[in-house]
């Protein structure tokens, strides 16, 4: 067990920021903390960093309290803070020397675990720059070497791409794959094709609580609720009541109504019953009514409806 | 102690990345370089006398600008939490930076032994009086310096930074001033408090227990009140 987090609470005044939160992250794992701004990622990110006390509850890393063991712990963890702060003034070398000197690395290995850094995360061109004259995706390159100078068992990285462009973001999460490998890792993110991409397990988080728990597929299988399909028809010839009767009456399909219409098609939107695929009944309907279909497509219920689903019902 | 060591380089290095370490040691040196050339060409005295007595002044001005960034600016860039989430304690970081401070107030110093060794070669001058003079400087920077340090830690912006330790660090150096006013009874408490007092003692080259302690428990009471200002986020 790497993380073991039990009933966490921490009050910011009298606002709970994280609410009574219970779980468990295996060594190796890849973990998302996905949630809204403001949901309690950080908080609770900040909470396990030791940089915050709870309120209430207990967290163990590796066994080892965050709060009686504050020092242990923070040798077993390295951390990408939000933003990413930097000491903007100090050239990448001196910077990650620093970190190796804070994080206890011992003296004879420094040079040799900075070397390895400067490798892994691809900074051999700027190794010489000021941090500050860096881009936004060197900059967080450089964050994520210094967390990981010491070769931790954990990695917590908080919004490790927020603020990048597309192909910064590929290249961030490719490294972040390639440590997951060997760590525990957890990341926070509002986005999410981050999660699709690189967890194999979601914490969906919400007003400081967790709301679901699994890994990105099986959270789809357990949220997906109706099936829903578009179809598209020609215009001519077409009566659209007698159409809408029609699909209506055919098994398994609860609702189908006229969503647009424009010159040349109307497009249908019909909601089928769960884990049905009317596709086939539908078109064979369609054949023997003699109208042209342009279009027929299904729709899977995305990790993105979950997540909507679940962090805008209870406003 | 290895932990203070890597702060404490890294702050000093940082002094010198920025122009704040030679804007102020330009301005220390010109200030003081004027009084000592006066004394000695224009009032054709060989005393350090002049020197010394605006330095104290030069610090009101000295000591909270190299401080004001120590934490205030951790806490703007958020470096803050970089550094408080590292396996080391905030003693350490606070002791680091303290020392750094302190490091660069004895560099401006040290300059000023420049004019002691020149007078050296003019006359005869009393080198027990100027050797407790300069541990007595020593001793108020550090007092000013912790107090600079905790005023950096109470915001994040640099100025309000200055301007709270510039209040603090002139209070206590006027509480001597103002001790005329105040009943006796009053007078002798607020004495002992004054940094003046203690520093007119030890400059005469006059090293006393007491002093040293006044000065020593000064700078542990305002390092402990920083530590405690950093723990507050935890609250």
């Amino acid at each position: 067990m790497s993380i073991k987090v039990e009933n966490l609470t921490k009050y910011y005044g009298q606002q709970a920021a994280v609410n009574d939160i219970t779980f468990e992250i295996n060594t190796g794992e890849i973990v998302g903390f996905l949630g809204p701004n403001g949901a309690g990622k950080s908080t609770t990110m900040k909470m396990i960093t030791t940089y915050l006390t709870p309120s209430a509850g207990k967290i163990y890393v590796n066994d080892l309290s965050t709060e009686s063991e504050s020092l242990e712990v923070r040798k077993k963890i390295g951390y990408l803070p939000e933003q990413n702060p930097l000491y903007l003034d100090m050239n990448v070398l001196d910077y990650l020397e620093f970190a190796a000197e804070l994080e206890s690395v011992p003296k004879s290995d420094i040079a040799k675990s900075i070397k390895k850094m400067v490798g892994v995360c691809g900074l051999g061109d700027v190794q010489h720059k000021d941090i500050g004259e860096l881009s936004k995706g060197f900059k967080q390159r450089v964050g994520l070497a210094q967390a990981m100078i010491h070769e931790p068992d954990v990695l917590i990285l908080d919004e490790p791409t927020s603020g990048l462009d597309p192909n910064q973001i590929i290249e961030i999460r490719k490294l972040i794959k390639q440590l997951g490998k060997e760590k525990t890792l957890v990341l926070s993110t509002h986005i999410l094709q981050e999660v699709e991409a690189t967890c194999d397990r979601v914490l969906i988080i919400n007003k400081g609580q967790i709301v679901a728990d699994g890994t990105p597929d099986s959270l789809q299988d357990k949220f997906r609720g109706q099936v829903q399909i578009s179809l598209v028809l020609k215009k001519d010839s077409v009566d659209k009541d007698l159409v809408l009767r029609a699909i209506s009456s055919i098994r398994n399909i609860e609702k189908a109504r006229i969503s647009k219409e424009d010159e040349l098609s109307y497009h249908l939107l019909i909601a089928g019953r769960k884990g049905e695929d009317v596709r086939e009944d539908i078109f064979r309907k369609m054949v023997s009514m003699n109208q042209v279909i342009l279009g027929l497509h299904q729709e899977e219920t995305s990790l993105e409806d979950i997540f909507r689903q679940l962090t805008t019902k209870s406003n | 102690m290895k932990n203070i060591l890597t702060i404490f380089r890294k702050e000093l290095r940082s002094y010198f990345n920025s122009p704040v370490a030679y804007i102020v040691l330009f301005v220390f040196l010109i200030i003081t370089g004027w009084f000592f050339t006066s004394s000695l060409f224009l009032g054709q005295v060989v005393t350090m006398r002049n020197v010394f007595d605006i330095i104290p002044f030069i610090f009101l001005f000295f000591v909270p600008a190299i401080s004001m960034r120590t934490l205030s600016e951790e806490k703007k860039s958020g470096t803050i939490e970089l550094l408080l989430t590292k396996p080391i304690s905030d003693t350490d970081i606070v002791m680091g930076k303290f020392l750094a401070a302190l490091a660069l107030t004895g560099i401006a110093l040290a300059f000023t032994l420049i004019y002691v060794i020149s007078l050296t070669f003019l006359g005869k001058i009393d080198l027990g009086s100027i050797i407790g003079t300069y541990i007595g400087l020593l001793l108020m920077s550090g007092v000013y310096i912790s107090i600079g340090i905790f005023a950096s830690s109470l915001t994040e912006n640099q100025v309000v930074a200055f301007i709270i330790s510039f209040l603090m660090v002139f209070a206590l150096f006027l509480l001597n001033k103002v001790l005329v006013f105040l009943p006796t009874s009053l007078a002798s408490i607020l004495e002992y408090i004054s940094i003046d007092y203690h520093f007119g003692s030890i400059a005469r080259g006059v090293i006393d227990t007491r002093n040293i302690i006044y000065y020593l428990s000064g700078i542990t009471i305002f390092i402990l009140l920083t530590r405690a200002s950093l723990e507050r986020r935890k609250w």
